[in-house]
């Protein structure tokens, strides 16, 4: 199963390489890890996805609870949320190509924020499968390059993961 | 009041009480060692091998459940001295390691005996830091010590550039209670749990308590020993757990395990009600989980790491807390149930009559010789001649083994060995940390010819600071555990196991000016004891005992099989 999981630490040096190293020594899965300070710049949050059963799950969420640096965990999953990723995707566009990928990205609700005369360069939000849909859409041959933040999710409505 | 960063780190030892570091010089610490040189609030010993000095720091901590302190310089020492604390790590020993750095602008550089010190620990430490400021420096190592010694304990490392030691700035000793926003330990178990658990226990027709590390560590034996007899229980510990509960008491069946005794492990797997204690299911106590997990129970699992519970085995009831706190606030609930409630006295009868059945098996007993030295029997008679009152550590093998079955630890504290690593070469280093602690205290080694030769080195720490412990090297000329896996799993291949060329052991002791004496006959062996243990008791003996060469350790559990998928002899096999 595919979980979400958000933390909460200290904004120190080292403390990313903790949580990273957690993840290799004990053999579990990083999907995507994304990490910036937090509007206290103490403090960083950041967002794992990961897969596993629920005994690995649990596993994880207690070692990561048991890192010194780390002040909250949160099972993002286990309750409804929010999911983002911001992707970056450099895609030819020559000739009649032009109109058609324009097209393609205003059914994304995306935008074009480069522009040359052989490419765009479209940004792109929305959750995993939005994003992968995109891609799909494409004639492979046409993406010059693909740059994906990974997931940050945000538990809905009340639920607040803060100090 | 301003001090240097050397000064301030001194200061800091002495505030935090330290009265014993253990370490090694070098480039990047002699600030802090010029700074030594000046105090005499705490004792340096000085090493021989950066790797012995944490060793001893851990076993100082463990044998008196204060924070080690060992340090040691950039580079070299820290690398030589990561098995020590990998060693600590594993077993949970509350250590600070003080680690000297190059100087931060050199840092990244390549510099001479710069290693990413912070980097290569950081599996193997509770938590480290870098410190790249001065005034960050006093607060840094009072949260090491507070780190180290809460919670579950581990080792904690403090990295220190040389030109932080040379910086000053305003110090003021710190006071107040440390607080951490992303560190809180629970040392409070859930009081419905407990009440649950007390259920489980008084209901329970075969129940069975297993405690391991952790009750030593919450100095939780007499809490423990309380509990088994006021439910008359069966009790097993883990090598870990030895000395938690008394060896010599009718209620102690024994240490489970790869190596534990039959009837300890038929009881494991048998009970109804399994309670864990500061222990950790790991694979040398349980075995194959999916086995261990055939037999229905229910288990109970009282640990103060969260990790630690529902890790290897379904718990049913966990509890998470110190140790010591629960047991107290189990006992008491139990002594309220039971007033209420008087239990059958009947109730367990067929329970412990199983258990001496399985007893009756003596799977302990061993082919006596008047003539060649059976390893199990020099511990016995260790036991003897120092009346089971000895502080004992172990190296790692088939002598470690032994010592675990043979010597019946009846007291806490008394028994150090590298547990969860298994770090050969432990042995001397963690003598030299006990007597520190307890200098006229008898302390025995027991070791092997391959162990004592990986810290051998430390034979002179021992000369120049007049520690006495008693080796006794079972010298079976082989590296015995690996060619005991050889034999039974490797068509008796004994590939590298064999040790050539060894050391005449006594001329070597004597070399180092100490006591040296070769024991041959089985006839020699409490005299040679006796003569150590009294004639020389202020002095060094090192005794090279020739034991039984192909004696195994039995009972065995093979890796990877079930707990009670024992061999209880060479005739199993």
């Amino acid at each position: 199963m595919r979980h979400v999981i958000s933390v909460l630490l200290e904004n120190e040096a080292g403390a990313l390489s903790r949580v990273v190293g957690l993840f290799s020594a004990r053999g579990y899965n990083i999907e995507t890890l994304t990490v910036a300070p937090t509007e206290d710049p103490t403090l960083s949050r950041m967002t794992i996805v990961t897969s596993g059963s629920d005994d690995v799950i649990e596993q994880i969420t207690k070692h990561l609870n048991r890192l010194v640096e780390v002040v909250k965990v949160v099972d993002l999953t286990e309750a409804p949320h929010i999911e983002r990723e911001l992707m970056l995707i450099k895609v030819r566009a020559v000739g009649k190509e032009r109109e058609e990928m324009k097209r393609m990205v205003d059914i994304f609700r995306g935008h074009i924020v480069d522009v040359t005369d052989k490419s765009y360069t479209v940004e792109l939000t929305g959750d995993k499968g939005k994003l992968d849909a995109f891609i799909e859409a494409l004639d492979r041959a046409c993406i010059l390059e693909t740059v994906r933040t990974g997931s940050c999710g945000v538990g809905r409505g009340e639920r607040v993961l803060k100090i | 009041m301003e001090l240097t960063g050397a000064e301030i780190v001194v200061r800091s030892l002495a505030d935090e009480g330290v009265e014993h570091v253990f370490g090694y010089p070098g480039g990047s610490v002699l600030y802090i060692y010029d700074e030594i040189f000046k105090q005499d609030k705490f004792k340096h010993i000085l090493v021989r091998h950066e790797q012995a000095a944490v060793h001893a720091a851990d076993a100082y901590s463990r044998v008196s459940n204060r924070v080690g302190v060992a340090l040691v310089t950039s580079g070299p020492g820290v690398t030589n001295a990561v098995t020590g604390i990998a060693t600590a790590y594993m077993d949970s020993i509350p250590l600070v390691v003080l680690t000297g750095q190059v100087p931060t602008t050199a840092i990244g550089q390549d510099a001479f005996q710069e290693a990413d010190t912070v980097g290569i620990t950081r599996p193997c430490v509770k938590h480290n830091f870098l410190v790249k400021d001065v005034k960050d420096l006093a607060e840094t190592i009072r949260k090491a010590f507070y780190i180290a010694r809460t919670g579950r304990p581990g080792p904690v490392l403090v990295d220190i550039p040389k030109d932080i030691t040379v910086a000053r700035c305003k110090y003021t000793p710190p006071t107040g209670e440390i607080k951490m926003r992303s560190y809180s330990p629970v040392v409070k178990g859930h009081q419905g749990q407990i009440k649950k658990a007390v259920q489980l226990l008084l209901q329970a027709e075969r129940p069975m308590i297993y405690t391991g590390g952790g009750v030593i560590l919450a100095d939780a034996a007499p809490e423990l020993t309380k509990l088994v007899h006021m439910l008359d229980v069966p009790c097993t510990n883990t090598l870990m757990g030895l000395g938690g509960f008394p060896g010599e008491d009718e209620h102690f069946v024994g240490m489970p395990g790869m190596h534990g005794t039959y009837e300890a492990n038929m009881a494991m797997q048998h009970c109804d009600v399994l309670v864990a204690i500061g222990a950790r299911f790991d694979d040398r106590v349980i075995g194959n989980p999916k086995h261990f997990a055939q037999n229905a129970r229910k288990i109970v699992h009282i640990d103060i790491d969260p990790s630690s519970i529902s890790k290897r085995v379904k718990v049913d009831v966990p509890i998470v807390g110190d140790v010591k706190d629960v047991l107290q606030d189990l006992l008491a609930h139990l002594e309220s149930a039971l007033k209420e409630n008087r239990r059958d006295p009947q109730q367990l009868a067929a329970w412990w009559k199983q258990i001496g059945a399985w007893r009756e098996r003596q799977c302990l007993k061993y082919k006596r010789s008047d003539d060649v030295i059976k390893p199990q029997f020099v511990i016995e008679k260790l036991w003897e001649v120092t009346r089971g009152e000895a502080f004992v550590t172990s190296d790692v093998g088939q002598h470690q083994m032994w010592a675990a079955q043979y010597y019946r630890f009846n007291k806490p504290r008394r028994w150090v060995n590298s547990g969860g690593l298994g770090t050969m070469g432990v042995g001397l280093p963690y003598a030299m940390g006990v007597q520190m602690v307890y200098p006229d205290a008898d302390v025995a080694v027991i070791t092997g010819e391959g162990s004592i030769q990986m810290n051998i080195q430390e034979l002179s720490t021992c000369h120049q600071y007049h520690l006495s412990p008693k080796i006794l090297c079972l010298n079976n000329r082989y590296l015995g555990m690996v060619r005991q896996w050889q034999q039974i799993d490797y068509g008796s291949r004994y590939a590298e196991s064999y040790m050539d060329s060894l050391p005449d052991f006594v001329k070597l002791a004597e070399a180092y000016g100490h006591v040296g004496m070769r024991i041959e006959s089985a006839r020699d062996v409490e005299g040679a004891l006796r003569e150590a243990f009294t004639t020389h008791k202020k002095r060094l003996v090192f005794l090279d005992i020739i034991t039984d060469r192909t004696e195994n350790v039995w009972p065995m559990v093979k890796a990877g099989k079930g707990l009670t998928e024992m061999l209880l002899g060479s005739e199993d096999l």
